[in-house]
């Protein structure tokens, strides 16, 4: 039984072909609007999500399916202390496949070792987010034509946020990529992505506080959000906060070609002036969103009826 | 202090001083009814002291923990008396339910019965993840 945990679990052919399916979905959706027809996607969201289920709901239904589930773990038997290995069996049982978002590290891993049907991971606390990723790839192929050879700036939390990590793991597959790792020094990326990713597999990567300089080399600028409750004092944030806030004026030495993506929910680190800019692609993302979950969806309803 | 040679079974030697009574637990020889010698701070040119551990057993033990717990200890097979073989335990591509979890936020934390898995990410810098968090292991 195929699952999507983690980004690791696809090939790197298998990412390339759901792109292409659901470029293809995009171009032509009333192909696809049946393909599931009398199948039911269960949603099982232990925490709040807005984006995610619907997103997950909308290509479900697309596809001619059906959709059953929960949004909050208080509406669901984990608030009489099932655990998610028994969840797991019992969804088998009336879904045929089953997207699960869940606070702890790793639940939707034990889902998919007690689950007879698909498991995809929505989001599993601060850890892994592989549909949010499919959705940046996507976004990069439509916007960029390729996923190779692009210099890429991530800005702003990149300790703690998961969809960057996920997104270096993913990009750090194709060839000539180069990274611009930019933040304060409280939020810089995790020492082991450095080892265990960049350094082991060659990719060239720069460090920088400075978003005004790494700005005109940049082929893509992924922003995410500084969070306040991230720093240890107060000082440090207020000195930090603007930095890492895009504003149009922000984007004067950037290359006319910049494409610039943010998995959102955004805050205030992407003024709303820069929405009407065309290099502003975070919108496009979420559709794209949609129509790589159809994809996925698809491919592993396919896998199972194996 | 004479401990009997043993005819059939395993000869760990060249343990840490101290750390005896640790690779017992792991290795589970509390379970065995065999007999078995423990001999602490013993002296060894190489370490000063050390700690041996024989054990008199006709059927082989499973001792693939012994990489990711003590790597550097050499392991003696013996058969009628002699040594027939020797080696240094090599890294186990995976440990269960040797060293828990530490990341409150990992589902091994609330879900029961569960087991705690890691898997050898790292050969070179001997570094084990969760197969559930990706969280290092840490003794």
């Amino acid at each position: 039984m195929r699952h999507l945990i983690g980004i690791e679990d696809f090939s790197n052919e298998e990412i390339d072909s759901l792109i292409a399916t659901a470029e293809d979905i995009i171009a032509d959706p009333k192909k696809y609007s049946e393909v599931c027809h009398g199948k039911k996607l269960a949603t099982l969201f232990y925490e709040p999500s807005t984006r995610t289920r619907l997103s997950f709901e909308a290509a479900m239904m697309e596809l001619g399916g059906g959709v059953l589930g929960f949004s909050e773990a208080q509406s669901s038997s984990a608030a009489k202390g099932e655990s998610v290995a028994d969840t797991a069996k019992v969804i088998s049982c009336f879904a045929d496949i089953m997207v699960m978002r869940h606070f702890k590290e790793g639940a939707p891993m034990v889902a998919s070792l007690n689950s007879t049907i698909p498991v995809i991971n929505a989001g599993d606390g601060g850890h892994n987010h592989p549909t949010q990723t499919l959705a940046d790839l996507l976004t990069i192929k439509r916007e960029k034509g390729r996923l190779d050879n692009m210099v890429i700036g991530l800005c702003g939390d990149l300790k703690f946020g998961r969809t960057v990590h996920s997104l270096i793991s993913a990009m750090s597959r194709y060839t000539g990529i180069k990274f611009i790792l930019i933040s304060p020094d409280e939020l810089k990326i995790p020492s082991y992505i450095k080892d265990e990713v960049l350094d082991k597999k060659g990719i060239p990567y720069e460090e920088t506080a400075s978003l005004d300089e790494a700005m005109p080399k940049l082929d893509v600028l992924y922003m995410t959000r500084v969070q306040r409750e991230r720093f240890f004092n107060e000082q440090d944030y207020i000195r930090l906060k603007d930095s890492y806030i895009l504003t149009p004026e922000k984007l004067v030495n950037a290359k006319k070609s910049l494409s610039i993506l943010h998995p959102l929910p955004r805050v205030n680190e992407i003024s709303v002036g820069v929405d009407k800019d065309p290099r502003a692609c975070y919108f496009k993302q979420v559709l794209n969103g949609k129509y790589i979950r159809m994809a996925l969806i698809k491919f592993l309803l396919e896998e199972a009826g194996k | 202090m004479t401990v009997d040679e043993i005819k059939t079974g395993v000869v760990i030697d060249h343990i840490e001083a101290g750390k005896a009574m640790e690779i017992y637990r792991f290795l589970g020889l509390d379970k065995l009814d065999c007999p078995i010698a423990i001999i602490k701070n013993a002296l060894s040119k190489r370490m000063a002291r050390k700690d041996i551990i024989k054990i008199d057993h006709d059927e082989m033990i499973d001792l693939r923990v012994l990489g990711y717990i003590a790597p550097n200890v050499t392991v003696n097979v013996i058969e009628n008396g002699k040594i027939v073989k020797k080696f240094h335990p090599e890294l186990p591509e995976e440990i269960v339910d040797i060293v828990k979890c530490k990341n409150p936020r990992c589902i091994t934390s609330t879900e029961q019965e569960l087991s705690h898995i890691f898997k050898l990410t790292d050969k070179e810098n001997h570094v084990y993840r969760c197969i559930y968090c990706e969280s290092k292991a840490k003794n």
